[in-house]
């Protein structure tokens, strides 16, 4: 049997469609207090291993995910395998793991009485499944609320997050300004979507690091991806490539991103997105 | 304030990653080597911290000699101290790598103990987890920001587009991200000091790991042409005619 950890959110979804394919699986949550608290969570996965024996645990490599699972390995002194894209149910288990942000795969064996592992955001799609999410309480001594959330700070009402936006428009150093950045915000807006950046952007100040999508930023899956004056690097592909879709707009029509992309306009995005927003301004009319 | 900072050495890739013929590691032949990034963002957070507290900083990493280089480009950065675990230059799995910097730094008196959120090559998540709990040690991860005072350090990090705030008493382990600052480039006397320093190295053993490495390979993609729509302005309604046909707009 396989645990699941599910979370709200796709990537659970993808995590149980991983789940599923190494045996029958057991979903759950928890309910360990308002304040989030890794070690809260951690002991609930390990009262749940005791409780149910499973052959695995699976959860998805959220930043929750990632930080849970490896809560749950260091108290129970197990490997846990990162950014898995898939495993058989073998023992040892071989399983694929992304490393380098997904620009590499690693074959791995992974040993242990319980294998934990966490899912490689959008690598798989996610399937629907019927399992019962059954909520898990788990007893708690103060150790595991030694570190606990104390605060939060919520997002601004009504903003779109990049994580969760359908439809991304990422700027890179073709853009050449913070300022440069308006029109790609005026296309995000047209079409509900949400503003990133590359590494570049957001090393040099145009856009907050918070809007990094690539390796050591966010790991992206909207429906579309507009990618404006972005060569390509490993860095930001593997970010962005988890996108349906790609729409390069760039004025070399050799850049990395046009080839890899599903879509492409050759030229300056200075001349191209205003005139986009034109004319889904104007066609909305 | 005792800080210690961990890092990990890893080849600067560019936009393709090739493999040496026995599909061990990525051919580093012709590229040079960094400090991964959000360890690099952990040895300015060391920095920042020991100026405005007072105290001293210690770099370390466990990796082949050749990483005394990542080494000497912390201590040039600014850092006091420097540590080398010496391996043969093979993959330590997370397990063997923080049993042993745990064993390292147990009796070294550190308030404060940094990491990088993942390294870059290997991307683990959970090296200074592991550390924390070998050493008793209560950990923060994701830090987009530190504060410390009154014996208490306090973490700032993103959660679905907010923030969480964590705090934790020291000695704690905090694992850092790009962003919390932008790294400061060695200066020269720093760089003509770190060649003179001192990196105390010494030969663990690894103790065994359960998630042995079988080999690497580049992900095959599934290559569709691209579709080019237009050159400049002119494309735009063929753009929306494509974003329309997706169910985009």
């Amino acid at each position: 049997m396989i645990l699941c950890l599910v979370e709200p959110g796709e990537l659970s979804q993808e995590a149980l469609t991983f789940a599923r394919r190494l045996g029958p699986v057991k979903a759950f949550s928890v309910a360990a207090g308002e304040a989030y608290a890794p070690g809260a969570w951690a002991a609930a996965i390990v009262q749940l291993v005791e409780r149910d024996s499973p052959s695995a645990v699976v959860a998805a490599a959220s930043d929750r995910g990632s930080e849970v699972l490896a809560h749950v390995a260091s108290r129970l002194d197990l490997p846990l395998a990162a950014n898995c894209v898939s495993a058989d149910a073998g023992n040892p288990m071989t399983v694929v793991r992304q490393r380098w942000g997904g620009s590499l795969l690693e074959e791995a064996t992974l040993a242990g009485p319980v294998k934990l592992l966490t899912v490689a955001p959008h690598a798989l799609p996610a399937e629907a499944g019927d399992e019962e999410v059954e909520t898990f309480t788990p007893e708690l001594t103060e150790d595991d609320l030694r570190v606990r959330v104390v605060r939060r700070e919520e997002p601004a009402a009504g903003a779109i997050s990049l994580g969760d936006a359908r439809v991304v428009v990422g700027g890179g150093r073709g853009v050449g300004s913070a300022d440069g950045f308006a029109v790609l915000q005026q296309l995000a807006d047209a079409l509900g979507g949400a503003v990133g950046g590359s590494r570049v952007v957001t090393n040099l100040g145009w856009r907050p690091h918070a809007d990094q999508i690539g390796q050591t930023g966010l790991r992206i899956g909207p429906d579309l991806y507009i990618a404006c004056g972005i060569s390509g690097a490993i860095q930001h592909w593997v970010g962005c490539k988890g996108a349906k879709k790609i729409l390069a707009i760039n004025k070399d029509k050799n850049a990395p991103i046009v080839q890899r992309a599903d879509y492409a306009v050759i030229g300056d995005l200075h001349e191209i997105v205003p005139a986009i927003v034109a004319a889904l301004l104007g066609s909305a009319r | 304030m005792k800080i210690l900072v961990c890092v990990k050495r890893v080849p600067e890739t560019g936009a393709r990653i090739s493999l040496t013929p026995d599909a061990q590691a990525v051919d580093d032949t012709y590229l040079g080597h960094a400090i991964s990034p959000h360890e690099e963002c952990a040895v300015e957070e060391a920095l920042r911290l020991a100026a405005a507290h007072g105290g001293s900083t210690t770099v370390l990493t466990l990796g082949p000699p050749a990483a005394a280089e990542q080494l000497r480009n912390a201590l040039a950065m600014g850092i006091d101290a420097a540590v080398l675990l010496e391996t043969d230059g093979s993959d330590w799995e997370p397990q063997a790598t923080a049993a042993a910097i745990a064993d390292a730094v147990r009796d070294g008196g550190y308030n404060l103990l940094l990491f990088g959120n993942e390294s870059a090559d290997s991307g683990g998540y959970q090296v200074g987890i592991r550390v924390a709990y070998t050493l008793g040690l209560p950990v923060m991860t994701g830090a987009k920001g530190i504060e410390v005072a009154n014996g208490v350090a306090t973490v700032r990090r993103e959660a679905g587009g907010g923030w969480e705030i964590l705090e934790a008493a020291l000695p704690a382990v905090i694992t850092v991200r790009e962003g919390i600052n932008l790294p400061r480039y060695p200066s020269l006397p720093g760089r003509l000091k770190a060649k003179k320093a001192e990196v105390v190295t010494s030969a663990p053993e690894a103790r065994p790991g359960g998630l042995r490495k079988v080999r690497l390979s580049v992900p095959q993609e599934a290559s569709t042409p691209v579709v080019v729509l237009g050159e400049g302005a002119a494309a735009a309604p063929r753009v929306v005619e494509v974003l329309r046909a997706a169910g985009i707009t």
